[in-house]
């Protein structure tokens, strides 16, 4: 589904990524795990297309199409959602009508007929049950006034009315307390499918005691320096990034040795 | 035609519309896109080639004259137009407003231009000229289709002469006279002799005297005691002829516990010249009467560069002469190259209430020093003020109002607040407000906020599927939707279409 070859990107001319492989399969989920600064989130930047983002080599194939020729809106309605880590007030725009423009905008796109105001309440409310959230929400001004895990439930909420083929969960566990991230959690499993794939980029090993990831990426400085299953997060969260980070420099000062 | 019907069709124009935008800047960034937004193309600019009957250009007591004599009006409204023009004369263009515009030649401008159809006015659509209905196909409100839109009445006044007045015997049922002013001066000489000029006078101010002296046409609205007048009362004003001031008159009187909404829309075609717009509205609201006005105003701005573009210095204010009477303006301005007016309400009777919301949009080159007056005289006064701007592009976008309470109005209230929204960085708000208190017992409240469209929400928005030009429109609605909030639901798609800002749960 998702093919990432050598990917570089620069943030104002700094080096942020430095060629970056991932392979994400329909169905599956993978958790991208580092320490601050290590680039993960701006690996979720350049995907969903953020133009401060400079891609300055390698490529992102999506379905089969080039990521980086599409506008962040295209790449939207092709199904590649992100979860905010730091989500955006609208003041004065419903939450209800923000999502119905955009879920109508993805279905125009499928060729589907826009949904009118009944059919999208009614399927609205259905994905607010499903993920056990109050339709409150739906009235009050986008992220306007939100407390964080409210703010991070939205996120969630929206995930499940767009239903992305591909959804990149940007830190949405930060800044929420053990309930909230439980809510949270268990929300986006209610929303693994065998067709959708979810990227989870996480500081802290702690969600993925409940998302339970199928393949578990560390990125240190840029780069993807050792993937496992969901052991290497446990193993991670015994020795901390700090053994992690001493050998990979031992092994880059081997490497550099070789070459 | 159903209502509804209607506003499907016009909604259906409006997507057609989008699309074809939205195809065309598909690649754009944010940037561009602003840009775009600023520099569209307007599309009302059309002219209707309908034989014209002109005043030669220039003001003096002549023209004045021959105005008054082509409307065939009385000795007394020449008398009064006479001493507007005299008082005119003596008086200067004031210079303390934030637009900048090249000076004036009163002298090179004509003051009077009337369809020929003038002598023998048409007495329904069928016998208006099919040009002239052909201009109101192209706006996309057909003056037969708006005979059907729910409860609007429309007043037409095309240039200088009403050409079309419906629904008027279902008025008259009522007892309400909604008519064009020429008519008003002709049939019920004793209601504008006694409140026309009772609320702006001849002398008000220099565009005020300017309009009193040779104003065309314009609206007449009586509604008697009692009468809740039942729909809408609208009127479409259109400046067509080429050096042609514009200067229409309109004086609303609600009589006791009466209540009147009026909808003003306004569009004009495109001109490489500047055309002035010095219109005056008067409102007068008895003991527990209530008058609600409307606009949509989208003039044309002139074209990207600044070229040509309508300057509508506008004179219009409310008396709150009853108690507990209610005047309430909501302005929607998108047009004009120079946007200059303060919709204003003096409060005098005792408990009575002014309420002023505002959206004022500038892009390109326009400039807008807008806002309004409150003047508290009676006890227990209450006002309003909501004011939204939004600059793009080069524009300069200003607030200016003045709340003042005189000494005897006690226990009055006032609540102002005035927030601007940039788009890009060449732009500019301004906010003047004056304050001034003149009692211990009264409140006065002023909130002020200045944000920038984020980048930050278009990239969010984005992410959800919606382009950017929809994101800025979305966001932009967001911001003023406290104003929309007081549109008439039948100015819903016109304010829609206007401002390219798609309504937020008021259509469809």
């Amino acid at each position: 589904m998702l093919e990432i070859k050598n990917l570089h990107v620069e943030v104002e001319n700094t080096k942020i990524l430095k060629g970056i492989d991932l392979s994400v399969k329909p169905g599956e989920v993978h958790a991208i795990m580092g320490p601050n600064g290590s680039g993960k989130s701006t690996l979720a930047q350049a995907i969903s297309g953020r133009d401060t983002y400079d891609v300055t080599n390698g490529e992102i194939i999506y379905l089969g199409k080039d990521l980086l020729d599409m506008e962040p809106d295209e790449r939207a309605r092709e199904g590649v959602f992100m979860a905010f880590q730091y989500p955006v007030e609208i003041p004065g725009v419903t939450n209800s009508y923000f999502l119905k423009t955009g879920l109508n905008e993805i279905r125009k796109h499928q060729g589907l007929e826009p949904l009118d105001a009944m059919d999208f309440l009614k399927h609205i409310k259905e994905k607010a049950k499903l993920l056990d959230i109050n339709t409150d929400m739906l009235n009050r001004s986008v992220n306007e006034g939100f407390s964080g895990g409210e703010k991070k439930r939205n996120e969630i909420l929206q995930m499940a009315v767009l239903e992305p083929k591909l959804a990149i969960l940007d830190e949405t566990d930060s800044g929420l307390d053990i309930d909230a991230l439980r809510i949270v959690a268990d929300g986006v499993n209610r929303l693994r499918t065998k067709d959708r794939a979810i990227i989870v980029v996480t500081h802290y090993q702690r969600l993925l005691n409940y998302i339970v990831p199928d393949h578990v990426h560390i990125m240190l400085e840029g780069k993807l320096v050792k993937s496992g299953d969901k052991k290497l997060a446990m193993e991670l969260e015994e020795k901390g990034y700090d053994q992690i980070k001493e050998e990979y420099s031992s092994v880059k000062a081997k490497l550099e040795e070789t070459v | 035609m159903s209502n509804s019907t209607e506003k499907e069709q016009l909604q259906a124009e409006v997507t057609q519309e989008e699309k074809k935008i939205h195809k065309a800047k598909k690649k754009v960034t944010e940037k561009d896109t602003l840009e775009a937004l600023g520099n569209r193309e307007y599309k009302w600019g059309f002219y209707t080639d309908i034989e014209q009957e002109y005043a030669a250009p220039g003001l003096n007591e002549d023209v004045v004259r021959f105005i008054s004599m082509k409307k065939k009006e009385p000795e007394w409204m020449l008398e009064w137009r006479l001493r507007a023009f005299r008082n005119w004369q003596k008086m200067k263009e004031p210079t303390w407003v934030n637009v900048k515009y090249p000076p004036i030649d009163y002298q090179s401008q004509r003051y009077y231009a009337a369809p020929k159809t003038d002598d023998d006015r048409p007495k329904s659509l069928d016998e208006v000229d099919p040009e002239l209905i052909k201009t109101y196909e192209k706006l996309g409100i057909p003056l037969e289709e708006q005979k059907m839109l729910a409860g609007v009445a429309v007043d037409a006044v095309f240039d200088s002469v009403s050409v079309a007045t419906t629904f008027k015997e279902k008025l008259a049922e009522e007892g309400i006279i909604f008519c064009s002013m020429s008519e008003a001066v002709h049939n019920h000489p004793d209601l504008v002799k006694k409140y026309l000029g009772s609320v702006v006078p001849y002398n008000d101010n220099f565009f005020a005297a300017l309009n009193s002296a040779v104003f065309s046409d314009g609206s007449f609205v009586y509604v008697p005691k009692g009468v809740r007048c039942p729909m809408e009362l609208s009127t479409y004003f259109r400046i067509n002829s080429e050096n042609t001031g514009q200067f229409e008159r309109t004086l609303i009187v609600a009589e006791d516990s009466s209540y009147v909404s009026y909808l003003e829309g306004c569009t004009a075609p495109k001109r490489d010249t500047h055309q002035l717009h010095a219109a005056v509205v008067e409102l007068v609201a008895l003991d527990n009467a209530e008058i609600k006005y409307s606009t949509v105003q989208n003039w044309y701005p002139g074209d990207k560069d600044g070229k040509g573009g309508i300057y509508n210095f506008v004179t219009k204010r409310g008396k709150c002469a009853g108690v507990n009477s209610k005047i309430s303006w909501t302005q929607v301005e998108t047009g004009s190259a120079i946007t200059w007016k303060y919709p204003s309400v003096v409060l005098q009777g005792d408990n009575s209430i002014g309420e002023f919301y505002s959206v004022a949009l500038t892009m390109n080159h326009q400039q807008a020093d807008t806002g309004t007056k409150m003047i508290h005289l009676g006890n227990n006064t209450k006002s309003t003020i909501v004011s939204k701007g939004i600059a793009g592009g080069v524009s300069q976008n200003s607030y200016r109002g003045l709340v003042k309470v005189m000494k005897k109005a006690k226990n009055a209230r006032n609540f102002s607040q005035c927030d601007s929204l940039l788009l890009g960085d060449r732009c500019g708000a301004h906010t003047f407000p004056y304050v001034e208190v003149n009692n211990t017992s009264s409140q006065v409240e002023h909130e002020a906020t200045t944000s920038k469209i984020g980048e930050d929400q278009i990239f969010y928005l984005n992410q959800r599927g919606i382009s950017t030009e929809d994101a800025v429109s979305i966001i932009v609605n967001g911001f003023a939707k406290e104003v929309f909030r007081e549109l008439p639901m039948e100015f819903a798609v016109e304010a829609q279409k206007l401002l390219g800002v798609s309504l937020e749960g008021s259509v469809g």
